[in-house]
């Protein structure tokens, strides 16, 4: 059941999302970062579209858990070619976009490939623990992509302070949902309690952050990102 | 086994991206600088401000009428400057190299206070100034 800390972040996200959309139209900057806005619109459908589940068949039904895990899927595709759109913009100035094109669709193809067989192995049994433990995973790759992104970041001096906090954005939204669905497999117990908030609280952070930097952040904004290193060489 | 090696290196992960997203905050404030008035208001005499002056500045900064332009900027802030201050009483007496670490970064928080107290005051003033004209 779901409570209205719930229901909040869910609107919350819903008009961040929106808001992404919009930003970038009244920045015209929506077709430069064409990944990312298709990636915020089909959020907010998806939002949409798991409110109307609820509401048809309930939270505890099963065809709200698959709509969930099906778009959660789809969506985490989309994050891929968003961090993709990324690693372009950071490697522009090396002509390597054809490399990074390549890269892209081959671990696209592998991310389908793995989820379709893992789906298909358990298609029997799509259980709550099952579903936490490949969202952890799938969470993690995200993490993994992100995290070599963000050495790119400093390995390369990248300037642009708009880049530099999208990268760092997405960061803690792929580290913080994947360190959450892991503690749910950790600590079952602990959902029902508070981990169950996370993902809606990360859900929310990402458009959050993304519409701050794109609102507050000038275009041309740039920064040095050799003192955003915690660990200092 | 899996999940707490996820679990470990998700933590640590999220921590490395939270203290560099904040530390991106408080660059865009580090070649500010001070003006002699929030000086005056806030009680700064050096030429640096102190890592304990976020508390007073961020009470300041309630005085002002704020824009909602940098109200997210300082709860984020604040944020960030609760943490440092929880890691830097558990490692004062430990880990000094840490605690000193965590007074420089307190300090960068607290001089992104006095930026931001800086900025409204001006903003007050200027609002002032326009109700006078509108008023004469």
């Amino acid at each position: 059941m779901l409570g209205p800390f719930d229901y909040v972040f869910w609107v919350a996200s819903f008009l961040l999302e929106v808001g992404v959309v919009f930003c970038t139209i009244y920045r015209r900057v929506f077709r430069s970062y064409l990944p990312l806005n298709t990636y915020m619109a089909c959020m907010a459908l998806v939002n949409c579209g798991q409110y109307a589940c609820i509401k048809r068949f309930g939270y505890d039904s099963p065809e709200y858990a698959y709509f969930y895990f099906y778009t959660d899927g789809l969506m985490m595709i989309l994050m891929f070619l968003v961090i993709m759109h990324f690693y372009e913009q950071i490697f522009i100035e090396m002509n390597v976009a054809r490399y990074i094109r390549g890269a892209a669709t081959l671990l696209l193809a592998a991310t389908a490939l793995f989820s379709y067989l893992v789906i298909r192995q358990h298609q029997d049994h799509l259980s709550g623990r099952f579903i936490g433990e490949f969202s952890q995973n799938i969470y993690f790759v995200g993490l993994v992509l992100t995290y070599l992104l963000w050495g790119a970041v400093l390995k390369l001096r990248e300037t642009r302070t708009q880049l530099v906090q999208f990268v760092l954005a997405l960061g803690i939204y792929f580290s913080g949902t994947a360190a959450t669905y892991a503690l749910q497999n950790l600590f079952p117990g602990l959902w029902l309690i508070v981990l169950h908030w996370l993902p809606g609280v990360m859900g929310a952070w990402l458009p959050a952050a993304w519409l701050y930097t794109f609102a507050k952040v000038p275009r041309e904004a740039r920064l040095s990102t050799a003192p955003l290193a915690v660990v200092t060489r | 086994m899996m999940a707490a090696l996820i679990c470990v290196v998700s933590l640590a992960a999220f921590l490395q991206f939270f203290v560099s997203y904040c530390r991106s905050i408080l660059a865009t404030t580090r070649e500010v600088e001070l003006s002699e008035r929030v000086r005056e208001v806030s009680g700064i005499h050096n030429a640096s401000v102190a890592a304990d002056d976020f508390g007073r500045l961020r009470q300041l900064l309630h005085l002002c009428l704020e824009g909602g332009r940098d109200r997210k900027e300082i709860r984020a802030i604040e944020i960030y400057y609760r943490l440092l201050r929880i890691l830097g009483r558990m490692s004062h007496s430990t880990v000094p190299s840490v605690s000193s670490w965590v007074d420089e970064e307190r300090r960068s928080c607290s001089y992104f206070a006095a930026v931001v107290l800086d900025r409204r005051i001006s903003e007050n003033r200027d609002m002032f100034n326009r109700q006078l004209d509108n008023g004469l």
